[in-house]
């Protein structure tokens, strides 16, 4: 496999930021480490978010159905299983969720997705919760694991790492490149010979198994798991918006908006506890106003005006052929 | 006897209680570069959409090579070896002419990757006169390079039968002898092309046979000299005032 220059930096880059990030819990393990366990988590539901929606266009708010199933998978299995079986069962989980969902709604056109992931994100929520009471007589299930913030964090922090890796192989990738003329134009991907509808649930089901393992590894935080809290719509809505406020046409974008959002909505979540959700509301339409193609697709923009356009050399006539 | 390289045997195609296409029959050879003609509206789109998938026959049959492909998905069509280009081009916008082309070869028949598709893209590139213009983006390329773009893609699939859908409609002379050229060469190439087209000069000058459609249905197929100067032929064009 051969690297770009540019592909060098960004993986030293990548690798200095990684290891800069893990030293952290040693220097805090309070406040400072909450919030960057907030931002792993949201980089790694982002960056797996755009994995699908960035070149689809399709946005999808079942993030809290992947993310819920996942933490459940944690809560129902640990006294039988591994915590590490227990990732990968979360993430295989939401992925044949994520896969059923596709092959259902993937043909249909945008809006309808959106609004149908958002029914089936509450719907889950719905029937888990009814199952949990009718099951089990309790609202909820009780995680305890010997693992502190710092081994979630750690945690969260490779798994950001491994969906970066796994984006950018698929970048390089057919399955990439198909995306991208899909994202174009559907109707030439397929008379180019582009399975549209399969690569479209493959790469939501990879999507949705990455949020699945993140909701498996967050489950241990909350010692007590409940539907309300795992299946939370906030966490779909969260996730659209700090992905489109970093812009999703490159792999790092969502980072980007990542970062600051998290800042601002622990702020926000503090001083302003009862109106968060009017701070997220208007949050998003100034983004989708004033940033549509996000913060990196403002800088490239900027960047390309900042540039003289290159002279383009003449056109050649039809080549003449001995 | 070796197969055509695509046979149409009854198609038919009604939206709602408009038939677009009826009992549509015709053989197009190995190699040859053949017409399909006839007034607006009277299907030869619908046509092109029934053999390249993207609207399926409710009747009849269309085969490759021999080859059965009428009801496949217009992906599984590509992948057989029918690569096409649109009335209204369309393009990936986002992208230069090099991955716009490289679609094509990455995808369709043939299958590339990597620097194969890539050399394609550019040999093809040269082909259609964008030699050099490999990584212009083609939204800021003109109308006629972007069709230009747009056969070089269909061409890098090195597809058994190449529909061309009105390529040659929104040029101006000069591009238009450009474009007949362009058509010719790859026709001496040995392809087989199927071309719907309204400019009536670029079918005599270009095409061995043509077929006739009027409301749907074929009412003339052979040469194309003699189709051209067929009454009915004649009539469909000019209209029928009594029928108005």
């Amino acid at each position: 496999m051969r690297l770009s220059r540019d592909e060098v930096w960004t993986g030293i880059i990548g690798a200095v930021a990684v290891a800069a990030a893990a030293t952290l819990p040693l220097f805090d393990q309070g406040y400072y480490l909450a919030i960057a366990l907030n931002m792993v988590l949201y980089a790694a539901l982002c960056t797996a978010w755009t994995l699908f929606s960035g070149p689809t266009h399709y946005v999808s708010l079942a993030t809290a159905a992947f993310f819920g199933l996942g933490t459940y998978a944690v809560g129902l299995g640990l006294d039988y299983m591994p915590f590490p079986a227990l990732v990968l069962i979360g993430g295989a989980v939401a992925a044949i969720l994520a896969g059923l969902v596709g092959a259902a709604t993937l043909r249909i056109s945008g809006v309808y997705f959106v609004i149908f992931t958002f029914g089936l994100a509450e719907l889950v929520r719905q029937i888990v919760s009814y199952l949990q009471v009718k099951l089990s007589a309790s609202m909820g299930l009780y995680v305890f694991t010997d693992f502190t913030e710092k081994h979630i964090y750690w945690m969260l922090l490779a798994l950001t790492v491994v969906v970066f890796v796994t984006g950018w192989l698929i970048n390089r990738s057919r399955l990439g490149f198909a995306m991208q003329i899909i994202g174009n134009d559907e109707t030439v991907a397929r008379h180019s010979g582009i399975d549209t509808a399969r690569l479209k649930i493959v790469l939501f089901m990879i999507s949705g198994g990455f949020i699945g393992m993140a909701g498996a590894i967050l489950a241990p935080r909350y010692s007590y798991v409940e539907p309300p809290a795992a299946f939370n719509p906030m966490i779909s809505f969260l996730v659209v918006i700090m992905a489109l406020l970093g812009g999703t046409r490159r792999l790092w974008g969502p980072l980007v908006g990542v970062i600051p959002f998290t800042i601002v909505m622990d702020i926000v979540s503090v001083r302003f506890p009862n109106d968060t959700s009017i701070v997220i509301g208007i949050a998003f339409l100034v983004i989708v106003y004033l940033l549509p193609d996000g913060i990196t697709g403002r800088l490239e923009q900027l960047w390309a005006h900042s540039r003289k356009a290159r002279p383009e050399p003449e056109p050649v006539p039809v080549e003449e052929r001995a | 006897m070796t197969a055509a390289a695509l046979r149409v045997q009854g198609a038919r195609k009604a939206f709602g209680g408009l038939v677009a296409v009826n009992d549509m029959s015709f053989e197009v050879r190995e190699g040859e570069l053949f017409g399909l003609i006839g007034p607006n509206g009277s299907g030869k789109t619908t046509m092109l959409n029934l053999i390249s998938g993207a609207l399926k026959p409710d009747a009849g049959e269309i085969a490759l090579s021999g080859t059965l492909i009428s009801g496949m998905p217009a992906h599984k069509i590509a992948r057989a070896g029918v690569a096409r280009t649109f009335q209204l081009v369309r393009m990936l916008p986002s992208m230069d002419a090099e991955r716009n082309v490289m679609a094509g070869a990455v995808f369709g028949h043939r299958r590339l990757w990597g620097e194969q598709a890539r050399e394609a893209a550019h040999q093809l590139l040269a082909l259609v006169g964008l030699r050099g213009r490999e990584h212009v983006p083609v939204a800021a390329m003109t109308y006629i390079d972007q069709k230009r773009v747009e056969l070089a893609r269909a061409l890098a699939s090195d597809p058994r039968v190449l529909l061309l859908d009105e390529w040659l409609a929104g040029l101006n002379p000069s591009e238009l002898n450009i474009g007949i050229e362009l058509i010719a060469r790859l026709s001496e190439q040995g392809r087989t092309i199927i071309m719907v087209e309204h400019v009536m000069d670029a079918i005599r000058s270009l095409c061995g046979r043509c077929v006739v459609m009027n409301s749907g249905r074929k009412i003339k197929e052979g040469e194309v000299e003699e189709v051209l100067s067929d009454p009915e032929v004649v009539e469909a064009y000019l209209g029928d005032d009594d029928d108005a």
